[in-house]
């Protein structure tokens, strides 16, 4: 610690002045690594914000290298997702580690947003940094869905073909949508260019430029921490606060670790297990797309389906619509659903704890229910479970309220 | 320049008209953008009718075709599939084909169709465009004349396309406009107006 404010405090020269001078190196690098503080205490769950990262520079820069090979036309798709396979050197790696890494991007998101469930994240002072965390999941899954399309395989097409329809369930406007959407009566090449057209320039412009807004708010506010306390509000005579340290080194030598094992597993899916038994790349997907018959059997990748499970459970077209719509959107509004003194689930009541554990059991199984073929049994216990769903949030407002809390410590606890 | 030398009114004139003139560019720029993403001329011709021979096809077979890239059945029903057509009008959802949308007016009789033995319709469910399943093996135990059934949400349909109760689809499978230009062969995407 006293060594790197040393470096930092001692008067500069040469070339960081020179570069100081016209550009605020230093200065930013203070702001948001050496001298952002981050509470000691942050454990596993903290982690997944910087894999978040590390799976992006993996899809931005995989993808770079599969529109050099891939080749946007409903003739030529399938075929040039082969050629990548089968003849670009290495190619086969380079789309593994694309496809893989959409589903690794979802398993990691998914994990940093229930990191912010369990420890209240979202609550003020971070409502904003938590809206925005939702813009950017909802751009992801826009992205992974237009990526979905691009091999041109029968569920890209079906898939694709289920979704867009979707939009045609919307009142007035919902034929002339769908139109715009696919830019034909049918989804066909003119589709599968604009796609590719969102998936590679538009979405990804939009997601850094959503990142960037993520960290800027984060870094402005200061990470939240396990036991929910703001760490800003004890500080010692020198300003910092008493229970946090520099992000740089401390936070960042641990992130590597978390990094290197988060490769290991990467690495190990990418070669023993690249389509995840049917998970991470479906099966089906195997064919070119046919446009005279839908598949048997037909369903989403896994990260959609929890939501397609909810969208198939009501059996009206719109208000298929509108409940699947709301399963996505609701936790956006968990700032204001939760009406909890305390962040941290460490402090929560035994009704807030038994909740989060029941919607998170409700969450795995309509994903497994979503993969299932839309037979009675699987379509009733949807229902069901799309009930509990919708009650976590919509009754959260009461038990969250009148929950047993216990009472904060001033300073963060460290366990073990 | 002092303080007492601006000119606010000025300022808050320049703002509010150079905003309002970029809100009209805008709005006016915004036009041939989204007009692009529409079908295009070429996607608008390769809309052209087809032609479908149904001079081979023998009493309850069914062949698949695609207009507009879109999927389309011809099917010809024999006479126990007709017979069926009347079973189940109350687990019907539109037995009448009420919905104006979903067929040409020649089409929305009790057969939807022109001639009775052929069905025309689209092959997209009205949920959310599968290609429903032909199941045309007659189940009186679970009250099935025959029909489709849509393997991705369940919607069923009977063996004039009409949607069943209780299932995602809201309507009838759309009936394209056709019409016969012979005995053996349907034209599809094109009509004479009336029947």
């Amino acid at each position: 610690m006293a060594r790197i404010e040393a470096e930092v405090g001692k008067p500069k020269g040469g070339f960081m002045k020179w570069i100081d001078d016209r550009f605020p190196f230093t200065e930013t690098m203070k702001y948001h690594a050496t001298e952002y503080y981050a509470s000691k205490n942050f454990n596993i769950w903290y982690v997944f914000g910087v894999l978040a990262f590390v799976v992006l520079f993996i899809q931005l820069f995989t993808g770079i290298f599969l529109t050099m090979n891939y080749k946007p036309s409903a003739a030529e798709a399938f075929a040039s997702v082969e050629y990548i396979m089968r003849d670009v050197e290495w190619g086969w790696l380079i789309r593994y580690m694309h496809s893989t890494g959409a589903s690794f991007f979802f398993i990691v998101v998914y994990l940093h947003m229930f990191r912010a469930m369990l420890y209240g994240s979202y609550k003020k002072p971070r409502e904003l940094i938590w809206i925005i965390g939702m813009l950017i999941f909802l751009v992801l899954m826009a992205e992974a869905f237009a990526g979905y399309l691009l091999p041109w395989g029968q569920m890209s097409y079906w898939g694709a073909q289920v979704i867009i329809s979707l939009f045609g369930a919307i009142p007035w406007v919902g034929d002339a949508l769908v139109e715009i959407i696919r830019g034909d009566y049918s989804i066909s090449d003119i589709t599968l260019n604009r796609f590719f057209a969102l998936h590679v320039i538009a979405l990804p412009l939009a997601l850094i430029g959503l990142i960037f807004v993520h960290i800027v708010a984060l870094h402005e506010v200061g990470s939240n921490n396990p036991d929910g306390i703001e760490i800003k509000e004890n500080k010692g005579a020198d300003g910092v606060p008493l229970d946090g340290v520099a992000f740089h080194p401390y936070h960042t030598s641990k992130d590597l670790v978390a990094i290197i094992v988060f490769l290991m597993i990467f690495c190990s899916v990418v070669f023993f297990a690249p389509d995840m038994g049917g998970y991470f790349l479906e099966h089906a997907n195997f064919e070119p797309a046919n446009l005279t018959a839908t598949p048997e059997h037909i369903a989403p990748v896994w990260y959609f389906t929890p939501f397609y499970a909810i969208l198939r459970a009501v059996p009206d077209k719109l208000w298929g619509f509108i409940l699947f719509g709301l399963s996505v959107i609701l936790p956006l509004f968990l700032p204001w659903l939760d009406r909890s003194r305390v962040k941290s689930i460490r402090y929560r009541g035994p009704l807030y704890k038994t909740a989060l554990t029941i919607f998170v059991i409700t969450f795995f199984t309509l994903g497994w229910l979503g993969t299932q073929p839309a037979e009675p049994i699987y379509v009733h216990a949807a229902q069901f479970f799309a009930v509990l769903y919708f009650a976590f949030f919509l009754l959260m407002p009461y038990y969250s309220s009148i929950d047993k809390t216990k009472p904060v410590p001033e300073r963060v606890v460290y366990h073990g | 320049m002092t303080e007492d030398d601006l000119d606010r009114n000025r300022r808050h004139f320049l703002t509010v008209a150079t905003a309002v003139t970029g809100a009209a560019g805008v709005g006016l720029v915004a036009v041939p953008f989204i007009s692009s993403l529409k079908p295009s001329a070429r996607a608008q011709a390769l809309g052209a009718p087809v032609e479908v021979p149904i001079g081979s096809l023998q009493p309850g077979e069914m062949v698949r075709v695609l207009w507009r890239g879109k999927l389309v059945f011809v099917l010809r029903r024999d006479k126990g599939m007709l017979s069926h057509l009347g079973d189940n009008l109350d687990n019907l959802r539109d037995p009448n084909s009420e919905v104006v949308e979903q067929q040409p007016e020649y089409a929305a009789n009790a057969t939807r169709s022109v001639r009775p033995e052929f069905l025309v319709v689209e092959g997209s469910c009205t949920h959310l465009g599968c290609a429903p399943i032909q199941d045309f093996d007659v189940r009186p135990a679970e009250k099935w004349g025959g029909g489709f059934f849509c393997p991705c949400h369940g919607s069923k349909f009977d063996l004039a396309g009409r949607v069943f109760k209780g299932v995602p689809a809201p309507t009838n499978l759309r009936v394209p406009p056709h019409r016969f230009v012979r005995d053996d062969l349907i034209l599809i995407g094109q009509d004479t107006g009336a029947a």
